[in-house]
């Protein structure tokens, strides 16, 4: 079976690539392209550990094709700190250790950005209802919630 | 495998009919990659059909509303003339995994994956939802009710698949809600699910109404019993009472590890009054 040609941006670059067609966008982004920051935690939607964004939409990359990103402007957490300038969500994550082994961390750094693009100004409600499809089993969730918080507190401040 | 992503219905119907092997319909993938991937679905070819613009748009005429079938959960929920006329149903797409799965879950897919626990499906039809199909033979239109014929399956002939969802414009004096238990705050299937659409006339009477339950029978049920107890009333609680009864009576549910057949009965009866009353505020009717 001959391989699919998909053209698509990844993090504003013109991306291209060759896939199956039963590839998912994840085997894509961390086998062929090298952008191992998504994570397989579950493989079926369930855990938030491969979340990236498709034209402005949070997703889960195991439950999208790879071929169907051809046109598509896909974000990834390779896509999120500007140099060795890291995001603000980034920096507050270290600083309030809103992680501990670190797996789901890219997948709910990019979900907690798309949300803070909809909503500079989230509720603790709100943000426990976006991110409840990013499972964490090491914090408890606490800190993450926090450090999304203080961080959507901080970008508000700066603007 | 193969991959197919045609940009039109016409296309799209030509490809489907073309495939000798077993071709599945993509919609947001939500359901059928994670099928594929635990080996419940080894289709020859995917046919993706979010490439047909016409099928990822919202519009509106004089009749209602049509849902393209590739419309994704989040984009329903950020429609504020669909929420505002038919808050029930997009509550009750948005209630259907996380944001990542709003992302890409369509509610056509909601309704031909044919789960007994679709979120979408009881509401689609107590809103007296009507899906439209394409296939070799042209386009034809049947109610949602009528599309699962049992745990996993549709109506469907193969070749065909739904290019869309219609709802009625709202009437006057009417609102809809869906309600559903689970026993977290969310991302769950429901154990039983319930929506309700009525209309009241200028003095609060019911005039009209649907109500529908999911998850307590192979597929979801219109229960017109339950509608009966509501309509000549002011929807005051000896209707209420009554309209419990009913939908108790007409649950007929499996017991599983998401709950037992006493619970499910029980908690119909309660779902379908608490539905009620936030589907009579949201007709404007007195509380």
């Amino acid at each position: 079976m001959s391989k699919i040609h998909v053209t698509t941006t990844i993090n504003g670059d013109p991306v291209e690539y060759l896939c199956d067609a039963e590839e998912t966008l994840l085997d894509v982004l961390r086998d062929h392209l090298g952008l191992t920051g998504s994570k397989e935690g579950c493989g079926t939607g369930d855990c938030g550990a491969c979340s990236v964004t498709v034209d402005g939409r949070l997703v889960c990359s195991c439950l999208m094709l790879g071929a169907e990103a051809a046109g598509r402007e896909i974000g990834t957490i390779e896509g999120m700190a500007k140099g060795d300038q890291l995001h603000p969500l980034q920096r507050k994550f270290i600083e309030q250790a809103a992680l501990q082994c670190g797996i789901c961390t890219p997948g709910i750094l990019v979900a907690a950005k798309s949300l803070l693009d909809h909503n500079p100004d989230p509720s603790e409600e709100e943000t426990r209802y976006w991110l409840a499809g990013n499972l964490c089993r090491c914090t408890g969730y606490d800190k993450i919630i926090r450090a999304v918080l203080d961080a959507a507190k901080d970008m508000r401040e700066a603007s | 495998m193969q991959y197919l992503s045609p940009s039109t219905i016409d296309d799209a119907i030509r490809l489907l009919s073309s495939q000798t092997g077993d071709c599945k319909v993509l919609a947001g993938g939500t359901d059928l990659l994670v099928r594929m991937r635990s080996g419940f679905a080894e289709p020859d070819s995917i046919l993706d059909i979010k490439r047909i613009d016409e099928l990822r748009r919202i519009s509106r005429d004089a009749d209602g509303w049509r849902i393209g079938a590739a419309v994704s959960g989040a984009e329903m929920g950020e429609h504020a003339d669909l929420v505002a006329d038919w808050p029930g149903v997009v509550e009750a797409v948005n209630l259907i995994g996380s944001t990542q799965i709003q992302g890409r879950a369509t509610m056509a897919g909601n309704l031909c994956n044919a789960s007994p626990a679709a979120d979408s499906v009881p509401a689609m039809i107590a809103a007296g939802a009507v899906a439209r199909i394409a296939g070799p033979d042209g386009l034809r239109d049947i109610p949602v009710a009528d599309v699962p014929t049992g745990p996993g399956k549709t109506c469907l002939a193969p070749g065909e698949f739904v290019t869309s969802i219609w709802l009625p414009s709202r009437p006057e004096r009417s609102g809809d809600a869906y309600l559903r238990f689970i026993p977290r705050t969310e991302m769950d299937i429901a154990v039983v699910g319930c929506a309700v659409a009525l209309t009241l006339d200028a003095g609060g009477t019911c005039t009209a109404a649907r109500v529908s339950l999911g998850a307590v029978a192979p597929t979801a049920i219109l229960v017109d019993a339950a509608a009966d107890t509501l309509i000549g009333t002011t929807v005051d609680d000896a209707a209420l009472d009554a309209l419990a009864r009913t939908c108790s009576d007409a649950a007929k549910p499996i017991a599983d590890k998401r709950g037992t057949v006493e619970f499910r009965v029980h908690v119909a009866g309660v779902l379908a009054k608490r539905a009620t009353i936030i589907a009579k505020t949201r007709a404007g009717g007195a509380t």
